[in-house]
């Protein structure tokens, strides 16, 4: 009897560094089958190799018995793999039915049969379960779940044997994750093995029969479900107690309040009333789209408050534009480092001056003096300030934005996912630049998708819903409490 | 509010350039009337029918290239060199018509398809690989060309003043040629695949599209489509000139014709009807300022504000869609006050009256 899917002694490196030593993996046809371990354990390098994206040093696939290698995402479908990714695939200006069958569309007379198409695509959505999607739709126009259901239909569309799926709840709000579990679940039934990545406990108990642990490219262990718990999966995964991972709070003498915000709202926003402290770190959770971004946009003077008002150290504070938030020092580090964070092609030295030099020129100087040990005290590896910003590790990268903002001495500091995609060691040293600065009287407001960060570093959290604050919380709730109140699930007491 | 969302959407933005046309042609009128004159005699129409053909051909070429991501900047001098092949090639003799018409495209296709292979393979952005092509082209036309040259075929040249009731038989040609360009982006693999580059390369890469192939191919056609606006202009001027596709100005007002039409420089987003409107747009305005007899330089004046103005009106109305959660006007619904009031430390939720 052949394994829908057998990986044997998997191993890929790069510049050195092992990101998978000899994982082993099997998957039965039917079977959904959870692959969880930390950011760098080398789920996403397995997930690549499995679609063709990246190709293994060494080891074995076989799908269905039969040994295959893919040097092409195309081989890999080829062969009976898809893959939903964690950021779509699609193309926004396009409909659904030319998305799903892109590469393949049905012809008749040498055009391209578009109602052909339309019915395909309506087939594999009505396969799926989903009837709201018009396959005329353009995908621009759909929310993010029907992107991921169109996603998956796609996927489906090559009709795989196997089906990875990275994250796919990552974006979904409550009631949608309900129906992805059911097309999972379908999906299953048909005889597609399911492979599942995923950080949430809650759905792998839920949907998985075996789970997978990878730390630092290794296999752990291969559980079944029912006969493992939460705790023992998490101890799997991070090799020590949770706790142990997170520095000790660190809290500042001062604790005056810094900014006030009441009953302040926008378009996205309302009814936001806050205080933030120094030295203290408030934690902002929320499903994604819950509003927590145009918290921190509103805060920043990127997408003001249009109504309500914010006092900043007792003064009116009123942002009309980012520099507005620069000048009155505080400081916004993107979710999107490398997008509207870093100038990719510019130096260290470049980068982390960019703010002084054009918000505080006469301070330019005196802030590139006092930039080389602020990046020794960072603990930035590289070979100098002059290195292109480019060549750094994510976790370095971060680090010169961190560099970037404190140069200007800013009283606040906002983090957007302050952690994404970073390596585990650069996480740890990303939270204790965090606790020093609240040790040394800045606030610090963070956002964070990962419930274990937002519990483990924050002093206060604060949980949004629907553009408004569901509840607020005190120092190291439970992940449930956070959840309930993020999903809307039950009131804060 | 369905027919705004509609508008808002993708058939849209070709509503829009259309709507703009409309406009338009309204304040040219008007503007024409107030001098006494009238924009809608059979022969104004006809100098104007006639005048889009030859940047017709060009923004043709031109929409397939910005659809797939790229730009091609060698146009008007593959419109010069056309012009000469054809027209040289011919030398006024009858049995000249096929080979020199043959000797033009083949010569403009293979320059287009090579500026794609640049593009697609050696990675070069389609505005510096066609801009090297272009002064490639523009140096051997400098070097073997002075003054206009050869003779159109009587053929060629009975083609060129041809016009079928009111329409003039090159335009007719171009309308023909747009509707077949239109069921290439629609209709076929290559057009889905040109539109799947244009958007997003590499998904289109990861769906199984070869991403090459789509670029090289619109390079191609931009150059067919630009070879044969060299062979019309050798057909109405009945000789070749190294200069005519310069003096025309086709590069930037192709490139202006597409984007007037609503198309994305960023590729995947826009539309050949879209184009036609655009060059119509071009059109009633040159036209209006033919008829009044307008300052040469006004009318470059005149140009530059529409492309502005119109391109601006597109921009404002494709702004991203926000999903807006709370109008500044309205009050909070109770129930959701509610919720939010029962959420934490609570404060009056008050209506500013900022901006």
């Amino acid at each position: 009897m052949s394994h829908a899917l057998e990986v044997r002694g998997l191993a890929k490196s790069f510049f050195g560094y092992p990101a998978l030593a000899g994982v082993d993996l099997v998957v039965e046809a039917g079977e959904v089958h959870a692959l969880v371990g930390e950011n760098g354990a080398g789920k996403s390098t397995l997930m690549k190799i499995l679609a063709g994206v990246q190709q293994a040093d060494a080891g074995t696939v076989r799908i269905d018995g039969e040994l295959r290698t893919f040097h092409h995402p195309q081989a890999a479908y080829a062969a009976g793999v898809s893959t939903v990714y964690q950021e779509f695939n699609l193309l926004p200006d396009r409909t659904v039915a030319e998305n799903i069958l892109l590469g393949r569309e049905p012809r008749r007379f040498g055009l391209v049969d578009r109602r052909a198409m339309r019915r395909r695509a309506a087939e594999l959505l009505a396969e799926i379960g989903v009837d709201g999607i018009s396959p005329n739709a353009l995908v621009r126009t759909l929310s993010v779940a029907e992107q991921q259901i169109v996603e998956i239909a796609k996927a489906l569309s090559y009709e795989p044997r196997i089906i990875s799926m990275d994250e796919p709840t990552a974006a979904l709000a409550e009631h949608e994750v309900e129906l992805l579990y059911a097309i999972v679940r379908r999906l299953s039934a048909r005889g597609v093995a399911v492979l599942y990545v995923s950080h949430r406990m809650r759905e792998i108990f839920e949907l998985c029969s075996k789970i997978t642990v990878l730390k630092d490219g290794a296999l752990v262990a291969t559980l079944e479900t029912a006969e493992t718990d939460e705790s023992e999966v998490v101890r799997l995964m991070v090799g020590r107690a949770l706790s142990a991972f997170f520095p000790e709070p660190a809290p500042g003498e001062d604790r005056r309040e810094l900014l006030a915000i009441t009953g302040a709202g926008n378009a996205q926003l309302d009814g936001i009333t806050l205080g933030i402290h120094r030295g203290e770190i408030l934690g902002i959770a929320g499903l994604q789209g819950s509003g927590r971004t145009e918290l921190l946009e509103a805060i920043a003077g990127v997408a003001p408050f249009t109504r309500g008002s914010m006092r900043l150290e007792g003064r009116d504070y009123r942002p009309r534009r980012p520099a507005h938030g620069i000048d009155a020092g505080i400081a916004y580090l993107t979710e999107d480092r490398k997008g509207s964070g870093l100038a990719l092609e510019q130096s260290i030295e470049d980068n982390a001056l960019a703010v002084v030099r054009s918000s505080a020129p006469r301070r330019a100087r005196t802030a590139a003096r006092g930039l080389t040990p602020l990046l020794s005290e960072l603990d930035v590896s590289a070979r100098g300030p002059e290195q292109i910003v480019r060549y750094l590790s994510g976790g370095n990268q971060q680090k010169v934005v961190l560099a970037k903002w404190l140069l200007l001495d800013p009283g606040l500091i906002l983090l957007d996912e302050p952690t994404r995609g970073i390596d585990v060691g650069a996480k740890r040293a990303v939270y204790e630049v965090m606790r020093r600065l609240t040790a040394a009287g800045h606030a610090i407001v963070m956002v964070s998708s990962e419930l274990p960060e937002v519990i483990g570093m924050s002093d206060r959290i604060v949980v949004m819903r629907d553009g408004r604050i569901a509840g607020a919380l005190d120092r190291a709730p439970s992940e449930e409490q956070v959840a309930a109140l993020a999903a809307g699930t039950a009131v804060a007491a | 509010m369905s027919a705004l969302a509609r508008l808002r959407g993708g058939l849209g933005s070709t509503a829009g350039v259309y709507l703009v046309l409309l406009g338009v042609i309204v304040v040219a009128a008007v503007v024409v009337a107030a001098a006494g004159r009238n924009l809608f005699t059979p022969g104004n129409l006809t100098v104007l029918m006639t005048s889009i053909a030859v940047l017709g051909f060009v923004a043709i070429g031109q929409t397939l290239v910005i659809l797939v991501g790229s730009l091609d900047l060698s146009v008007a001098y593959l419109v010069s060199l056309s012009s000469v092949l054809a027209a040289g090639t011919m030398a006024g003799a009858s049995g000249g018509t096929v080979p020199g018409i043959v000797t033009a495209l083949v010569a403009t296709v293979v320059i287009g398809a090579l500026t794609g292979c640049l593009v697609a393979y050696l990675q070069l952005s389609g505005f510096i690989a066609s801009l090297g092509v272009g002064l490639l082209v523009a140096g051997y036309l400098a070097s073997y060309y002075r003054g206009t040259t050869g003779k159109a075929s009587p053929e060629l040249a009975g083609f060129g003043s041809a016009s079928i009731g009111p329409l003039p038989v090159p335009t007719l040609l171009m309308l023909v040629c747009l509707v077949l360009a239109v069921v290439l982006v629609g209709r076929t693999r290559m057009g889905m695949h040109l539109l799947a580059v244009g958007g997003d390369a590499h998904v289109a890469r990861m769906s199984g599209v070869r991403a090459g192939t789509p670029v090289v191919v619109a390079h191609a056609l931009s150059g067919l489509c630009a070879g044969i606006a060299g062979i019309v202009i050798v057909a109405r001027l009945g000789v070749g000139s190294p200069t005519v596709g310069e003096q025309g100005g086709y590069d930037l007002l192709s490139i202006a014709a597409v984007v007037l039409g609503g198309a994305s420089l960023a590729g995947g987003r826009g539309s050949l009807w879209g184009t036609l409107g655009g060059i119509l747009i071009f059109a009633v305005v040159d036209s209006a300022m033919g008829i009044l007899q307008v300052n040469p330089f006004l009318k470059e004046v005149v140009r530059g504000v529409v492309i502005i103005a119109a391109v601006a009106l597109y921009a404002r109305r494709a702004a991203p869609l926000v999903r807006r959660r709370f109008a500044a006007a309205a009050g909070p619904d109770p129930a959701e006050a509610s919720a939010a009031t029962a959420a934490g430390p609570t404060a009056p939720v008050t209506e500013g009256a900022e901006r």
